[in-house]
């Protein structure tokens, strides 16, 4: 499953989605803590976070994730939504809680 | 590629919202350089750490990158209050950082662990009231 592919889930808005839309999405990672996702988001994940600011965004460019799903209806605010289009990092937000917004991916993913 | 390419950057102190700016730029310099995706993460994660680490502790500092063909030397280099126990300061879950930061999801005690884990090599100098020097290497090939 691609990133583009998470456009056409009605439960995710795209915030931004650029040049990488084709992107394949290989795993779900869900963490809060920015330290630890720095260091265990996988390559190419969905990462699913509450966490919506400036450092999400670094974090899941540097951690290379495949894009960022924002659960529980949080937004980033203007400055970050400029940082995502300016570095093309895909970001989603969904009214979803965190589990919910995660199993969905993971669905997706595997084919379900 | 057989020269070595030095990369120097300054770190602002308490600047949350241009934290990562320089691995960010390290990341696209090497991504442009032709150097392999792993080796790139492994730079990127470690010296996001002691980028965010200069940012917290440290007041900022210098940042200077050498890329040679056989790998990435990494030096971070401040003036802040330096590591009163570094074998302390390496474990997991261990950090001093204030609850201000904690609420933007850092400090969670894993930052030198993680330079550690990420690096082919990691050294600390570090003297109190003085500051501290990181430098950090990842193998190429």
């Amino acid at each position: 499953m691609t990133v583009q592919d998470l456009t056409a889930q009605k439960e995710f808005v795209p915030v931004h989605v650029g040049k990488t839309a084709d992107r394949e999405i290989t795993k779900t990672f869900c963490c809060d803590l920015l330290s630890i996702a720095m260091g265990k988001a996988p390559e190419g994940c969905a990462w699913i976070t509450v966490m919506a600011n400036m450092n999400t965004l670094a974090v899941a460019s540097l951690a290379d994730a495949a894009c960022i799903v924002l659960a529980e209806d949080v937004h980033l605010d203007e400055t970050a939504l400029q940082k995502a289009a300016e570095q093309d990092i895909s970001v989603f937000e969904t009214k979803l809680p965190i589990f919910e917004a995660a199993l969905l991916v993971y669905r997706k993913i595997n084919g379900e | 590629m057989a020269d070595i390419i030095t990369l120097r950057y300054t770190v602002s102190p308490d600047d949350f919202t241009r934290a990562g700016e320089a691995s960010s730029d390290v990341k696209n310099k090497l991504k442009q350089l032709g150097i392999a995706p792993p080796v790139i993460r492994k730079v990127s994660i470690a010296l996001y750490e002691g980028e965010i680490n200069m940012v917290i502790h440290a007041k900022g500092g210098e940042i200077t990158v050498e890329v040679s063909p056989e790998s990435i030397r990494m030096v971070l280099a401040d003036v802040g209050p330096g590591i009163p126990d570094i074998s302390l300061a390496m474990k997991e879950g261990y950090s001093t950082a204030p609850d201000e930061i904690r609420s933007l999801g850092f400090g969670a005690g894993m930052g030198l662990s993680n330079m550690k884990k990420y690096t082919d090599y990691m050294d600390i100098q570090t003297e109190l009231g003085i500051g501290t020097t990181i430098t950090m290497i990842v193998n190429v090939t």
